[in-house]
């Protein structure tokens, strides 16, 4: 039952999160949408190559949570590029490195070992440089495949498109006219980044409850089968423990007949 | 007297609410203070200091790569990491200081140093409000 503290710890950490991102996200959305600069950010451009950020666990017993996540990435790995050079990924926890590496496909950047509960200065770092790929052009578009907190009992892998960010302007939040010191390209430029590593953070905490809910689930129908084991073989040995004494009773008894 | 209901939001969850007299703290085009009723503005905030006036009680939270949101009544922080006084590990930002100075010394790449000086700025600053 560590898990399950684990997983409340972790669900009030993403809960803690929101606003945050809620703040940002409008911040964001109010004045990319009074304004018609094209920050590269903002902006599509023809997709040479693809980052793709995946985040698994480090450990073991937890269910499905990483093939399914690793399932996603190679159907959609294998539905959009023809060749290696098209992609990248980034890993984030070790069993996606692992899988990744075993398969030979291409990992620019990964962490392994990143806490339970993750302080956004441990993923800041990674956040940063791989926001900085896409600045700087090694990427193009930058995917993100992770599993959703649903419920204590529900994960679902979502694949999400980080960069370029777009739909910033169906969110309808109410903009309202704010002055900008010094100027709103400037801010744009301290803005942006910082707004997509908070995605990455808020996708990082939303996979841990996952984490920390599916190995709840596995671990209780581990002990569930476990228990169901025990009480199979115990009886079985119950069974034959009972056979051996009756037949001894009954060769007893026949030895004792034979000689009267 | 009208207040400013402040709230400080860091990824990591709030981390200071409640309603001031006056913020003060120093974007990237200078020190500005902001009393209750300003227009509303949005300014990247420097690695600094932010005041809190209520009366004559300041209180001092340490900011690190944040902005500014601020309406009439409302001002929002938000940043990377914020910090009040009493909870800053002074020993901490010790030791990054002196490891951020040593690595400026040592003179390497360019990148290196952006951060070095960045996490000397950070350490400095923290300093300044944690003693």
């Amino acid at each position: 039952m560590v898990s399950a503290s684990k997983m409340s710890k972790a669900e009030l950490n993403a809960k803690g999160f929101v606003p945050y991102a809620d703040k940002i996200q409008e911040v964001v959305a109010s004045i990319a949408n009074s304004t018609d600069i094209g920050h590269p950010m903002l902006t599509k451009r023809e997709v040479k190559k693809t980052g793709y950020m995946v985040i698994t666990s480090d450990r073991g017993l937890v269910g499905a949570y990483n093939s399914h996540v690793l399932k996603n990435l190679i159907n959609t790995i294998q539905k959009r590029h023809q060749s290696k050079d098209e992609y990248t990924i980034i890993a984030v926890g070790r069993k996606g490195y692992d899988y990744c590496k075993k398969r030979e496909l291409p990992i620019t950047k990964s962490i392994i070992g990143v806490a339970d509960h993750p302080k956004f200065a441990e993923i800041k770092e990674l956040a940063q440089e791989t926001v900085q790929m896409y600045i700087d052009g090694e990427i193009d578009e930058l995917n993100i495949i992770y599993n959703h907190y649903v419920s204590a009992i529900s994960q679902q892998v979502t694949a999400k498109k980080l960069l370029p960010i777009e739909n910033l302007h169906n969110e309808g939040t109410v903009s309202s006219d704010y002055e900008y010191d010094p100027n709103q390209e400037e801010i744009l430029e301290v803005l942006l980044p910082q707004y997509a590593e908070s995605l990455i953070f808020g996708a990082l905490l939303d996979g841990k409850a996952s984490e920390h809910a599916a190995s709840m689930t596995a671990m209780r129908s581990a002990t569930d089968n476990a228990e169901d084991l025990i009480g199979d073989l115990s009886l079985t040995y119950n069974r034959a423990r009972q056979a051996a004494i009756t037949q001894e009773i009954t060769e007893i008894v026949g030895g004792v007949a034979a000689q009267e | 007297m009208k207040t400013l209901d402040v709230s400080v939001v860091t990824p990591s969850g709030p981390v200071l609410e409640g309603s001031f007299d006056m913020v003060v703290c120093k974007a990237e085009t200078g020190e500005i203070g902001i009393l209750p009723g300003h227009i509303p503005l949005v300014a990247p905030l420097q690695i600094s200091a932010v005041r809190l006036k209520n009366g004559n009680e300041t209180k001092k939270l340490a900011v690190n790569g944040g902005f500014m949101e601020v309406q009439p009544d409302k001002v929002t922080i938000l940043a990377q990491s914020a910090e009040k006084a009493t909870e800053i590990d002074v020993q901490r930002a010790k030791e990054a200081k002196e490891r951020a100075e040593s690595r400026l010394q040592a003179k390497q790449d360019t990148i290196d140093k952006t951060r070095a000086e960045l996490a000397l700025r950070r350490a400095v600053n923290r300093l300044d409000i944690g003693k």
